[in-house]
């Protein structure tokens, strides 16, 4: 175990060979190594800004269906309260027309009967006048007594 | 080969541990040493051909598959080797970004050059250690001591590059009178205490690429020592030890090589504070 002229070689090799790790082997490789450390922070970061995206994407949708559910329920309402009034004023109007109806009907019977009373009324003076004559047996005079039998009627 | 008749189990361990060495032999001149006689003789001015052989072998398969990704990575699904690769390199950034936080292109490539490479040089370890002298033997080669960190040239050595960016790195943080200041003034901020402070701290700098490039040729070697031992036991009874210490031994490579890469990197980031 002589130390000799190896020590010196072993140190001149052992300098070339630090020397062409460092000039051709280590770099390459490192820059390999980063890139693809690049690559797989890209691959992650798209990965959770599209999970984010399809979580925010997810949200609208929700937010969007909740606000039609809500304004079909408003439109139904709505339908249904005009449907409500459509009924009530129809069912005013009906108790009106028949108000009107059976207003007419009656002024109609009003009408009729005071003409029956008129023609009543006629009839009873020719009548009386009839009944008088016969029984006194002797015509009157119908015109001198046209005012008391007209006074007679207009009492009945 | 286990312990034969010609040779003794000393001579078979010694063999073993001899590293194939070629230098500067007072009377042959350049040449492969026959022994460890020759090797210690030739003293400073040889090289551990084995050593390096199977060091630079290691490094540069370690480049080669690494580069390989590195010219194909792409940023899309990652495929096989990438797999592999992406996650020692993954491992080593963090490691470097948990104990270093300066700024310095270097350290983290540096620390990836560490822990693979050692780590490639450690698992050589758990071939049989028969197995490769074996082949040379058969080719011609006397010697042959195939994990290079059981050398203790091949983890000094890398120690010592990391000790001159570790005085590199003081000097260009804090200037050259900044380091000196904070080798005179810490731990004790008087100026009477300089040569006291100079001296803690010197040997301070100079204990941590010891025990750097220490504690992994210590580990390895005596790890190597078990294996030989156990190789030299008949060999129908040799399993029963082998295969466990060759399990608890991918946790020992894989953790010195994880060691060193730590130390390192927080011996870098201490160069770079100031206080």
């Amino acid at each position: 175990m002589n130390i000799n002229l190896t020590l010196i070689g072993q140190s001149i090799a052992f300098a070339i060979f630090v020397w062409f790790c460092m000039k051709y082997v280590w770099p390459p490789i490192m820059q390999a190594l980063q890139e693809r450390q690049k690559r797989i922070a890209d691959g992650l970061d798209a990965a959770s800004r599209a999970t984010r995206d399809l979580e925010l994407a997810q949200e609208k949708a929700n937010e969007t269906l909740a606000e039609s559910k809500a304004q079909a329920h408003e439109i139904l309402e709505q339908a249904n309260k005009r449907a409500a009034q459509i009924v009530e004023e129809a069912r005013e109007t009906a108790r009106e027309e028949g108000d009107r109806i059976v207003a007419g009907a009656r002024s109609e019977i009003d009408r009729e009967v005071q003409r029956a009373k008129e023609e009543l009324r006629a009839q009873v003076a020719v009548l009386a006048v009839a009944g008088a004559e016969r029984i006194l047996e002797s015509s009157v005079d119908e015109s001198k007594h046209r005012e008391l039998v007209d006074k007679l009627a207009a009492e009945l | 080969m286990a312990a034969g008749n010609d040779t003794t189990s000393v001579e078979y361990i010694q063999h073993h541990l001899q590293n194939l060495t070629f230098g500067l032999h007072p009377q042959n001149g350049w040449s492969i040493a026959h022994g460890q006689e020759e090797a210690r003789e030739m003293g400073f001015w040889a090289l551990h051909l084995d050593t390096l052989g199977w060091s630079i072998a290691m490094g540069v398969l370690f480049l080669l598959l690494f580069r390989r990704v590195a010219v194909r990575a792409s940023s899309g699904v990652p495929h096989g080797l990438q797999n592999v690769v992406e996650s020692i390199v993954e491992f080593v950034d963090r490691t470097v970004n948990e104990s270093f936080h300066g700024k310095n292109t270097l350290i983290a490539p540096l620390a990836l050059t560490v822990f693979v490479w050692i780590f490639l040089m450690n698992s050589l370890k758990l071939i049989p250690v028969d197995f490769l002298p074996g082949l040379f033997a058969k080719m011609g080669v006397d010697y042959m001591k195939v994990v290079p960190t059981t050398d203790v040239n091949a983890t000094m050595g890398m120690a010592l590059g990391v000790f001159f960016l570790i005085i590199f790195y003081s000097i260009k943080v804090k200037g050259v009178g900044g380091f000196a200041r904070e080798l005179s003034f810490t731990p004790f901020n008087h100026w009477a205490l300089i040569p006291f402070n100079l001296l803690l701290e010197i040997i301070g700098l100079v204990v941590k690429p010891l025990s750097l490039g220490l504690r992994l040729f210590g580990n390895m070697f005596a790890g190597e020592v078990i294996f030989i031992l156990i190789a030299l036991l008949p060999f129908w009874i040799q399993w029963a030890l082998n295969v466990p210490w060759a399990i608890f031994h991918i946790l020992v490579v894989t953790l010195q090589a994880f060691v060193f890469m730590v130390l390192t990197i927080v011996y870098l980031s201490l160069a770079h504070e100031k206080h």
